[in-house]
């Protein structure tokens, strides 16, 4: 192991300041007592108590949720079905226009993204509310699930597949059987990165939101306008513990599966 | 006792159970399989061997059902296999990377197969049982197959692809990833399994031991054609070609012309020494090319000049390569062409007989060596 030296630890705490030094002031003010966001008046947890109170965020939260758990499912199921026909379906005519137009919305601004939905849907007489906020936003993290499916999907031992072919599974069978179990992970990857996008999408849900259904990260941006309030803090404060839990929980049961698969590898070698 | 010798190759009688005819197969301009026939009988054990891109692995994809011929028809059992899908068909396959299923248990992974054909769950677990003993398995049973060793995940492989009671088992490259002992050990313990079952496999391999070991026949491949298919012995002492020759054992290609003489040929192969005598039943015109094959294991070494053999050159020796049981001389005959020679190592401490630079005389039997035809 090389030692920190001087310089390392300290590009390490700058690099590490700059990354989460604005949420740390968050989180703290988040327990100011004080109605003004930027003067300390001493620790309290009564922003907390009258947020759960206010009904316009708790819908904004349920319409979130749903939003999101909708929209992440179908992006996975449409983008891993995309990723296999990328990775394994060999050449077809088309093919490098098709995986180009996969990939277009990771790099196409949300702006443009967002607008060109909302005169589509204005364009079919679709109303505004909970359904196209829905698919707008199947519309983008889909190519995110496509993206991380597929980097999956090549490093796949094919000969698993022709074994389930081989053994008497048809191709659907052997999909679900052999492929899908053994993939899982990066399906179940896909689905969290789709959540978390769906979860925290501002301009895109301000294109396709109506007055019916309003998400969270708009019900926030708009609050802001009146000013902050500290129980938009505590409100963030939430949202970055969820999140948070998620992503340790997930890296802690991947890592402890790796430790387990390489201690379980040690040990038959050497039992021969 | 009238046992009879297994070949079926040589009945006239016999039906084989897979038939290639006239098969081609091409990837677009590149032609993998060039108008392949042959026969692969019931119970054999039949290799195909050959340098990597000879098209092995294409035929046994086709057995396989994961590749289509282009051209021409295979049958199995007398019924044309193409329109039958993979998982259709009496035909099981062992992998060479083994393509164990990672997120089952070694008994799921071996009652893969059977749970598609639905059978009973009681006759299933006999089955597993019983591919579990024969495979030496029974203990590792509920293990996941990276908890098991390597030469493990081998037999697991073996044991799900002979589950199904295939006609036909396919082996690409079965030993490929198992270490140089354990590999031999596995070699005896595949023809143990395949006498016991008597399935017929048919084995895809680069490693020409494995295939003289463990075949029946064995098939020599280059460029998508079959050279020769015949028992490992003929294959080794009577090859049709200088390339079978050259792609089995080590041997010493002498190239010449023929000419009659008495019962055999002398073949001119250089400027002022004497000709070679060889026998040859294929016929040669005088005059015409002839490739000599000399085993190096045939050619004996001494210091004087043999007088019972007609086949004695001199030559100064320039390597030897000592192998423990063997050591083969590198000589170079008069005319400058390199000979082998090998001797084996019988005793264990005597002195060498010769040393690098010695000159030496190098004697064979007419019938020693083979003639080619160009």
């Amino acid at each position: 192991m090389r030692r920190l030296t001087w310089f390392n630890a300290t590009s390490l705490s700058l690099g590490f300041a700059f990354l989460y030094l604005p949420m740390l002031i968050l989180i703290v003010y988040s327990f100011n007592e004080s109605k003004l966001v930027t003067v300390w008046a001493g620790f309290s947890t009564k922003w907390y108590g009258t947020l759960i109170q206010n009904q316009a965020f708790l819908d904004a939260a349920l319409v979130t949720l749903k939003v999101a758990v909708a929209s992440s499912t179908i992006a996975t199921v449409l983008g891993t079905m995309a990723a296999l026909v990328l990775v394994r379906v060999g050449r077809f005519p088309g093919r490098t226009l098709f995986s180009g137009m996969i990939y277009a919305p990771l790099v196409m601004p949300e702006v443009i993204t967002g607008l060109s939905l909302l005169l589509l849907f204005i364009g079919i007489g679709l109303d505004r509310g909970i359904l196209t906020i829905i698919l707008a936003h199947t519309t983008f993290s889909m190519a995110f699930v496509a993206v991380v499916v597929s980097s999956r999907l090549v490093t796949f031992d094919r000969s698993l597949e022709e074994a389930a072919l081989d053994l008497g599974c048809s191709a659907f069978d052997a999909f679900r059987l052999v492929t899908l179990p053994i993939i899982a992970p990066a399906v179940i990857s896909g689905w969290l990165l789709a959540f978390t996008l769906s979860l925290d999408d501002l301009v895109i849900a301000s294109f396709t939101a109506g007055p019916s259904a309003t998400t969270l990260p708009i019900k926030i941006w708009s609050s802001i306008r009146l000013g902050v309030s500290p129980e938009i803090n505590a409100l963030s404060t939430i949202m970055i513990g969820i999140v948070a839990a998620g992503v340790i929980t997930a890296s802690l049961i991947t890592k402890r599966a790796s430790l387990r698969q390489q201690a379980d590898e040690r040990a038959a070698a050497q039992q021969r | 006792m009238g046992q009879t010798v297994f070949e079926p190759w040589n009945d006239p009688e016999a039906k084989p159970l897979i038939q290639f005819k006239g098969v081609t197969k091409r990837f677009g301009d590149f032609t993998a399989i060039d108008n392949l026939t042959f026969d692969i009988y019931e119970r054999e054990f039949f290799a195909l061997l050959g340098p990597s891109g000879c098209g092995k692995t294409t035929m046994m994809r086709m057995l396989a059902g994961f590749e289509k011929p282009t051209e021409g028809k295979i049958l199995l059992g007398g019924q044309d296999i193409a329109p039958i899908p993979p998982n259709k068909r009496a035909v099981n396959m062992m992998f060479q990377s083994y393509a164990l299923f990672p997120h089952l248990s070694v008994w799921d992974n071996i009652a893969f197969g059977l749970r598609r054909d639905r059978m009973s769950k009681d006759a299933i677990a006999a089955r597993v049982e019983e591919m579990l003993k024969l495979t030496r398995l029974t203990q590792f049973a509920r293990r996941k197959p990276h908890q098991i060793s390597g030469g493990q995940r081998q037999r697991v492989a073996l044991a799900r692809s002979l589950a199904k009671a295939p006609k036909l088992l396919l082996l690409d490259e079965p030993m490929g990833a198992l270490d140089a002992k354990l590999r031999t050990a596995t070699q005896f313990e595949l023809m143990d399994i395949q006498e016991k079952t008597g399935t017929t496999f048919v084995i895809v391999t680069h490693d020409q031991e494995e295939a003289m070991t463990v075949a029946s026949r064995v098939a020599v491949m280059d460029n998508g054609r079959i050279i020769q298919a015949d028992t490992p012995a003929r294959i080794y002492e009577s090859p049709n070609s200088v390339y079978v020759a050259d792609f089995i054992g080590e041997v010493t290609i002498i190239s010449g012309t023929a000419r009659r003489s008495g019962a055999g040929y002398e073949i001119a192969y250089a400027e002022g020494v004497p000709p070679l005598h060889a026998e040859s039943e294929t016929h040669f015109d005088t005059g015409e090319p002839c490739h000599l094959a000399l085993r190096p294991e045939k050619v004996a070494i001494s210091a004087e000049k043999p007088s019972e053999r007609r086949n004695t050159v001199k030559g100064r020796i320039i390597d030897i390569a000592y192998l423990g049981n063997l050591s083969t001389y590198h000589v170079e005959i008069e005319g400058g062409r390199m000979v082998k020679a090998q001797t084996a190592n019988t005793r264990r401490l005597s002195r060498r007989d010769f040393t690098w630079e010695d000159t030496v005389w190098l004697s064979w039997s007419d019938t020693a060596a083979v003639m080619l035809k160009d």
